[in-house]
């Protein structure tokens, strides 16, 4: 068997032994761009092709599972899609699982809700924030990256955003680690566990219902009140059952993600002492490091999707039907796009990278993973002294799109 | 070649970009820019847009990337002639600039109304240089009591939105059925003119005005069907002319239509022949394009200048053979009432135009066009992210209309797209 008609390569890049380095399969898919597993699911790997294939009408995002949803083995579905699929009625899934025409209206009203003056707002508020997760570290020689800092922060982030009580905030904490838990594929045949998400997703729900009736009688400047009482000239005024969705969306979409950039970012940096340094002496680099982060160890590896009709494409066609995958941390290594893919060099020009999708679907909270991730990597190549990492490579939870360490133990001089 | 002169004419986009990519290649000689407008490279785009909305102030366009550019500058000295044979360059202040390599890219002028002595009434304007925008823009400060657009094209139609959004009453006039029918046909013409008159543009279709009235200041316009336009503000908006003129006699093929080249950009001699020290770039080059059987075009897209700028610059410096023919797909953009217009590909002899994404109800849509059954262009508005799927059909000239089984439009239906026959153009 050639490498390239291995059919298996893709179960591989999902078996967690490889989670720690996927990139070698990644090198192997990327021989046929497009390429069909045992399966019969197509893996674009490519980045000429998933260019394509994002921008292509017949590729569709309303791929959830049928309603009785056996388990994929794919987490995310099996665990947070489908209990969110069995209380939002089919109408109302989130908009990151909807095409066109609806997907433009729901968007547009979230983005309407997304301004630049409100995630710019949130900036020094994050500073702060991180700042508070570092004091509380003070005097530590050790220092967990994961629940000291990424874990918690955007989820205070989104909350303020959202327009979430102060005082509640701490029951959305407690309900992102449950859907965190969530993600573990040894309690994908708990069956006492798959209830407690689908309470997990119900109790979200009724909270949001309550917050958006509060929110509906008294407004305030936050994007739950916008969300609420802003009527679209065309979509009207957002019903409450596409809030909730949306709400929940917000929440889900921006949690996993940012933690997985910061880890990620702070494990590449530490493999490369002279970057962390570089930033360090110079924190204007950021934002060119974010972005080559985002190209070299993106948060999201991968997204799902199904052809609504055979689609010709790299010398392949995709049958109708077909699920698709879009393996954006391949096409984020193609040679043929990024001259020496395999090194980290945020000195790059030209990095479109696909960290945050691209077309219809590009990620709505980009500017707000930014600046999180930015205050984050700054504050802690500036004031954590002598930083070593104590494993590495670091355990990683279970998912290999949402990938990222499950935990990175630093030790540390201290914290200045 | 790394070393030696590199002359430059026209300091514009397509003559910046070059010279930034020639310095990116590694050239490390000599790089003069010779311009003969006064400023530095400025962005013309916003001319017809911000600019005229009172947005951006006309001397806040400068290129970005121009004062980082290792070179020397001659602006406001236009090049006179050109000595093929003797390599030289003559300037208007006398200077003969010797070169190894000459970048042509002296781009395109306004064309102007017909009759000079009606041009030269005070009062009307073309729309072409910054110098322009902001005399323009003065004329619309004294608050008009009406501006009379000549020409429905994509500058007409970005002058009509942005002097309606100022609150001036506003008219344009074009002898087609309907606005941008050169570019995009009627048929989505016909959806722009719709927006237009929704702004409340008093838009005059099929009719052609033939004289410009005043006394020293224009007063009115007359037309062919014997009717006149009240109007104390008119922009001729009738399209562009090469600047060419200043090559007569140097034995290259030039005219009105642009100075033709070949794929590697280098200028062609009047038998043909291409030139191996002179090259041609931006709205004044006319170029075989491969994608559209090698039939020569000129373009006037930003795009195109930047993109054939840094393509003669690899040429100048690798040679012909290494860069290969200029193949880019030629793609442009426009804002106007609301609408944010993109095109990919080239919509000229289509003979099919077909709605494949959205709706022109909804006010985003998608619509390709085919010529013989063949993907030929596609046309979004208000819905630029749909548009690079048909970059490839459009390469690969797929079947028309190459995608169907979309989410939003299963079957699509084609229909004449509407496009004015060449004659008449
Ligand atoms: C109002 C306006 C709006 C536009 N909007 C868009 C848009 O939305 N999207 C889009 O894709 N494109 C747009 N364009 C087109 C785009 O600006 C042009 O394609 C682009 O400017 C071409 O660049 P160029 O350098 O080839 O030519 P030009 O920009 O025309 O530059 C040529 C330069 O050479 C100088 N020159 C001429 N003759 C001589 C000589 N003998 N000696 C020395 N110098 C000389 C000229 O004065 C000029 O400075 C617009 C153009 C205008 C005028
Ligand atoms: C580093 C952090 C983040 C990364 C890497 C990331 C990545 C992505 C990616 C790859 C997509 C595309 C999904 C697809 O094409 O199917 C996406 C979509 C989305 N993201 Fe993010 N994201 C991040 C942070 C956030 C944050 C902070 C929010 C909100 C607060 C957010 C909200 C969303 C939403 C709502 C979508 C769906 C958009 C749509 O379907 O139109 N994301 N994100």
């Amino acid at each position: 068997m050639t490498d390239a008609s291995d059919g298996t390569l893709f179960a591989q890049v999902r078996d967690s032994a490889n989670r720690a380095d996927p990139y070698p399969l990644y090198a192997r898919l990327r021989v046929r761009p497009v390429a069909r597993q045992d399966d019969g699911t197509f893996v674009a790997s490519g980045y000429a092709a998933i260019r394509a294939l994002l921008h292509d009408p017949r590729v569709s995002s309303e791929d959830l599972p049928p309603a009785e949803h056996p388990p994929t083995g794919n987490p995310v579905k099996d665990w947070i899609v489908n209990p969110l699929k069995d209380w939002v009625t089919d109408r109302h899934r989130p908009f990151i699982f909807r095409d066109p025409p609806d997907h433009g209206l729901l968007r547009r009203q979230v983005m309407g809700q997304f301004t630049i003056a409100r995630v710019q707002g949130m900036k020094r508020r994050t500073e702060g924030l991180v700042a508070q997760c570092l004091e509380r570290c003070a005097g530590s020689r050790h220092f967990d990256l994961v629940d000291d800092l990424a874990y918690p922060l955007p989820v205070t982030v989104i909350c303020e955003l959202l327009g979430v009580p102060r005082e509640d905030e701490p029951r959305f904490h407690a309900w992102a680690t449950q859907l965190a838990t969530a993600l573990e594929p040894e309690s994908r045949h708990d069956e006492a566990l798959r209830a407690r998400n689908t309470e997990t997703f119900d109790a979200i729900a009724d909270y949001m219902r309550d917050l958006i009736r509060e929110k509906r009688r008294a407004p305030r400047d936050d994007m739950l009140s916008g969300l609420a009482t802003a009527k679209d000239p065309q979509a009207g005024r957002m019903s409450d059952p596409d809030l909730i969705a949306t709400a929940i969306l917000l929440l889900i979409a921006g949690h996993e993600t940012t933690v997985n950039l910061i880890t990620n970012g702070m494990l590449t940096l530490l493999r490369r002492p002279r970057e962390l340094a570089r930033l360090r002496a110079d924190p204007e680099r950021a934002p060119r490091v974010i972005e080559e982060l985002l190209r070299y160890e993106p948060p999201v590896h991968f997204r799902t999707r199904v052809a609504r009709a055979p689609i010709p494409v790299a010398g392949t066609v995709i049958p109708e039907g077909a699920p698709l995958v879009l393996l954006f941390a391949a096409g984020n290594r193609d040679p043929a796009r990024f001259p020496d893919p395999d090194r980290f060099d945020p000195d790059r020009a030209d990095n479109q990278h696909f960290g945050f999708g691209g077309a219809l679907h590009y990620c709505v909270g980009a500017p707000l993973a930014r600046i999180e991730a930015e205050a984050a990597l700054t504050a802690l190549a500036a004031r954590l002294s002598n930083p070593r990492l104590a494993e590495d490579p670091p355990p990683y939870r279970p998912g290999a799109s949402l990938r990222g360490p499950k935990r990175l133990l630093l030790h540390i001089d201290g914290i200045g | 070649m790394r070393d030696g002169t590199i002359v430059v004419a026209g300091a514009s986009l397509a003559g910046l970009r070059g010279a930034e990519a020639l310095r990116a290649h590694g050239f490390a000689g000599r790089l003069i820019l010779v311009g003969d407008e006064p400023h530095l490279a400025y962005d013309r785009p916003p001319l017809s847009k911000h600019v005229l909305t009172g947005e951006v102030a006309p001397g806040a366009t400068t290129l970005p990337g121009v004062g980082a550019l290792e070179a020397e500058w001659r602006l406001g000295v236009k090049a006179l002639g050109l000595d093929r044979a003797g390599r030289t360059l003559l300037l208007a202040d006398g200077e003969r600039l010797a070169f190894d390599r000459l970048l042509i890219a002296t781009g395109a002028r306004a064309r102007p109304w017909p009759a000079p002595e009606e041009a030269r009434l005070s009062g009307v304007h073309t729309l072409r240089s910054r110098d322009d925008a902001a005399s323009l823009a003065a004329g619309l400060a004294a608050r008009p009591r009406r501006v009379l657009i000549l020409g429905a094209g994509f500058i007409g139609c970005e002058a009509a939105s942005s002097i309606r959004a100022l609150g001036l009453p506003v008219t344009v006039v074009d002898p087609e059925p309907a606005p941008l029918a050169q570019a995009l046909g009627s048929v989505i013409g016909g959806f722009v003119a719709g927006r237009m008159e929704a702004a409340g543009v008093d838009v005059r279709l099929g009719a052609r005005v033939t004289h410009l009235e005043g006394d020293r200041a224009v007063r009115r316009a007359r037309l062919a069907d014997g009717g006149t336009i009240e109007a104390d503000l008119v922009v001729v908006a009738l399209g562009a002319v090469r600047n060419t003129g200043w090559l007569a006699g140097a034995g290259l093929r030039a005219d009105e239509g642009g100075l033709s080249s070949d794929g590697a950009c280098r200028a062609l001699d009047e038998a043909g022949r291409p030139d191996e020290a002179i090259f041609a770039a931006g709205d004044v080059a006319r170029f075989p394009h491969p994608l559209y059987g090698h039939r020569p075009v000129a373009l006037e897209h930003w795009g195109n200048a930047v993109a054939q700028g840094a393509h003669a610059a690899r040429a100048m410096l690798h040679g012909a053979d290494a860069v290969g023919a200029y193949a880019e797909l030629p793609a442009f953009w426009s804002s106007q009432f609301g609408l944010n217009i993109k095109s990919l590909g080239l919509t000229e002899g289509a003979d099919a135009v077909a709605i494949v994404q959205g709706s022109p109800r909804a006010g985003r849509f998608l619509a390709v066009y085919g010529r013989a059954g063949r993907t030929i262009a596609a046309v979004s508005v208000n819905a630029g992210r749909w548009l690079p799927a048909y970059e490839g059909p459009i390469r690969d000239g797929a079947p028309f209309p190459p995608i169907t089984g979309g989410a939003d439009q299963p079957d699509p239906e084609p229909v004449p797209p509407g496009l004015p026959s060449r004659e008449a153009a």
